[in-house]
């Protein structure tokens, strides 16, 4: 039964668990994520889960321990943010190498140096090219449904692969929002029972995680890839049938007030909803902009982004983490990409159609709607022809 | 325990095949393991010469499950699926009695693994900790490690003229476990069937964390005729270089007392790894050594009760 309930993001994630009760969870704390393991802990301690919960000693040993678990056939999520996912990357890819369904929400953090706690996306874009599914969530409804589609996501036969579900931390970990949350029941029917790909507890001999040289490598990596492309397709059904179950469906990006835009705005979690507003009164004055929300930041929704942002002149991209040294961030880099040059002969077919990108909200630094709407005026204007900065800032001194 | 008339009847979890080199003590530590177990088991290994060399894709030498995953982690991956295992039983998912154990070198457990099986341990999940310890980072070229012995050259602490070989004393890691509070910690070795199948069946058998320390000689890496492990192995023992004791619920147990303790020299001798320490000059280095081992001797002696 559907309830409404108030809860702050990290419990909705500590509740989608308990809902999910997976076999394992190994986990480590760190802020902005602390209390998806406290809460978790709290439900083990009262015999609220069968989970076998392991308070492991640190977050490399978290991820090799969600390994280890998935391998001898469990269902087996864990949570982290910012250094911890750091102290996870060499696991990240052997995770995603093994075809593991593991779920892990994280809270997005700032990485050190300096230490800051606060949200930005530096995190997992750092975490980009682990071969992990990368969902974003707009608000808490989000992470909390988001954590139950992953694992229908993760543990299709045809994905086998492991989800992060990414939150913004602080913005929405620790604001608290009316959910609708559903019964244990209901979360029961719609994930299923896990029928592990592989169990090193059937006794069966088997080697998993061999020496893979010259000769193999190569294959196996790109059978990995090959995965990737059922995810698409998997992602989107998986969010029709939760929208059939549960009265709101999910895609890959969501198009707000697409239609007839003459410039879109881009970005990823929580500030997308800042957006919306934003857009709802430049529409009212006769603005046209529109926003594209990317939901699944890997596998990249190309086609679709490519098939939104063709309709208009001109796009501003918001990337909230930086890539030093490159050309552009790591969300205009994607879009970029997508757009030009998508046939096989390497030319863009069609218009031209600029693209700024603009780095804000770094280390937790808010973004506010009067910047939001600053930044929507000057696409409007490179729309019309005229000449920014391709590449900038917003709100920084 | 089984006779090795038995033993050698029952089926071995490491086949051969393996690309180990000729008379590494590895692989006979880890057969001897397996068929001491009395239980089926699932093993988890790190990433070392064991490891690379037993698992070639697409052949593997492990006729039990294994897994694989990173260099510094075997003590946590071991913990999940135990986890997991533990998880199973709860929910009547499994009914089937699993022991698990995790292998790794000196390496992978001295040193970058020290921290997960700290954890692990602490934890107390129920399996085995082996560390096959051949005191070097083998599988990347004999890189020095926190159980080389001092003196040693290795390829980061090579025998230079300003410098002779490692200069640090080797870390005591089977008591830094014992530490933990486990119920079982002991060091056998390669050399000796009986030694080790004892030790590790009764470590098997324990409910909970245990620990064993097996050395286990590189002919590559300590230059030695690869037919010389055994002899080897018992110069180890006879000059108290390498003791094998138990320690059970904190209950020290010495293992094997040598009729008569070998002057340190012999176990260095026949060791390349080992010759510069015996040109002119360096009997100083040999004292150190030897005073080590005497007080490491001297002390476990006490603590048996001997
Ligand atoms: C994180 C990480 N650092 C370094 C390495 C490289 N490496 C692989 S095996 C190894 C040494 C293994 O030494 P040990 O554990 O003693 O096992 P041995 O090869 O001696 O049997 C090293 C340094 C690695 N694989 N992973
Ligand atoms: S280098 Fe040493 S440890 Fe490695 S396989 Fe050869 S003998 Fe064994
Ligand atoms: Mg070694």
């Amino acid at each position: 039964m559907s309830e409404r309930i108030l809860i702050e993001g990290n419990e909705a994630v500590a509740l989608a668990l308990k809902l999910i009760d997976p076999d394992v969870v190994a986990a480590y704390p760190i802020t902005p994520a602390t209390e998806v393991v406290q809460k978790f802990a709290e439900y083990v301690a009262d015999g609220e889960v069968v989970t076998e919960f392991v308070a492991v000693e640190s977050e490399h040993s978290a991820m090799s321990a969600c390994i280890g678990a998935s391998t001898a056939g469990g269902r087996v999520m864990t949570a982290t943010s910012s250094q911890g996912l750091g102290l996870m990357w060499e696991m990240l890819y052997i995770a995603a190498s093994l075809r593991r369904p593991i779920t892990m929400a994280v809270a997005n953090r700032a990485l050190s140096g300096n230490i800051n706690i606060h949200c930005d996306h530096s995190d997992t874009m750092g975490a980009r090219d682990a071969g992990w599914i990368h969902l974003f969530s707009e608000n808490t409804q989000e992470i909390f449904d988001n954590m139950i589609q992953a694992v229908r996501i993760a543990e299709h036969p045809d994905v086998r692969l492991p989800v992060m579900v990414c939150y913004d931390g602080f913005v929405i970990s620790h604001a608290r929002e009316v959910i609708e949350s559903l019964s244990k029941e209901e979360v029961q029917s719609f994930v299923g029972k896990h029928k592990a790909s592989l169990s090193l507890l059937d006794l069966e001999p088997k080697t998993v995680g061999p020496l893979d040289l010259q000769d193999y490598y190569f294959e196996h990596k790109r059978s990995q890839a090959e995965a990737y492309k059922a995810v698409p397709g998997v992602i989107e059904a998986v969010g029709q049938e939760f929208g059939k179950a549960f009265g709101r469906s999910y895609a890959q990006v969501e198009e707000y007030n697409m239609d007839g835009a003459e410039v879109a705005l881009v970005a990823l979690g929580s500030t997308n909803g800042t957006i919306k507003d934003v857009v709802d009164g430049m529409n009212e004055s006769g603005k046209k902009v529109g926003l594209l929300k990317i939901r699944a930041f890997r596998p990249f929704p190309a086609e679709l982004v490519r098939a939104s942002l063709s309709k208009v002149k001109a796009v501003g991209v918001f990337d909230r983490s930086m890539t030093f040294g490159g050309w552009g961030n790591p969300l205009f880099t994607e879009i970029r990409s997508a757009m030009y040059g998508t046939s096989g002969n390497g030319c863009c077919c069609g218009p031209c159609i600029p693209i700024l990108d603009r780095v804000y909200g770094l280390g937790g630094r808010e973004i506010s709607m009067a910047e939001i709407e600053q930044y929507a005026d000057e696409v409007l204007a490179v729309a019309k022809g005229e000449q920014v900065e391709l590449i900038d800032y917003i709100g920084v001194r | 325990m089984a006779s090795l008339k038995e033993l050698s009847t029952k089926q071995e979890g490491l086949v051969g095949g393996h690309r180990l080199c000729a008379g590494c003590g590895a692989p006979i530590a880890v057969r001897q393991i397996l068929l001491a177990s009395e239980y089926p088991v699932v093993v988890s290994s790190a990433t070392g010469c064991l490891e690379v060399a037993t698992t070639i894709f697409p052949y593997t030498s492990w006729d039990v499950p294994f897994v694989h995953s990173a260099f510094e982690n075997t003590a946590a991956t071991v913990s999940g699926i135990e986890a997991c295992y533990r998880s199973f039983v709860r929910q009547g998912k499994t009914d089937k009695k699993i022991k698990f154990i995790a292998f790794g070198g000196d390496g992978g457990t001295y040193d970058i693994g020290l921290q997960a099986l700290s954890g692990a341990l602490e934890r107390g999940h129920d399996f085995l900790y082996v560390c096959y310890d051949n005191g070097a980072y083998m599988n990347t070229g004999i890189q020095r490690s926190s159980a080389t012995p001092r003196g040693a050259a290795t390829t980061t602490t090579p025998a230079g003229t300003a410098v002779p070989g490692k200069q640090q004393h080797r870390k005591n890691l089977t008591e830094i476990c014992a530490a933990h509070g486990i119920a079982y910690a002991a060091q056998s070795t390669a050399g000796r069937w009986q030694d080790l199948t004892k030790k590790a069946a009764k470590a098997i058998e324990v409910d909970g964390p245990a620990f064993l320390n097996v050395l286990a000689p590189c002919p590559r890496g300590w230059r030695y005729p690869t037919p010389d492990l055994l002899s080897i192995c018992k110069l180890a023992h006879d000059t108290c270089y390498w003791p094998l004791y138990e320690i059970e619920d904190g209950k020290y147990t010495i293992s094997y007392k040598p009729k008569e303790k070998l002057p340190i020299e012999d176990f260095l001798k026949p060791q390349g790894r080992f010759r510069h320490l015996m040109a002119p000059g360096n009997e100083g280095l040999i004292a150190q050594l030897q005073a080590d081992v005497d007080s490491e001797w001297e002390r476990l002696l006490r603590l048996a009760g001997e």
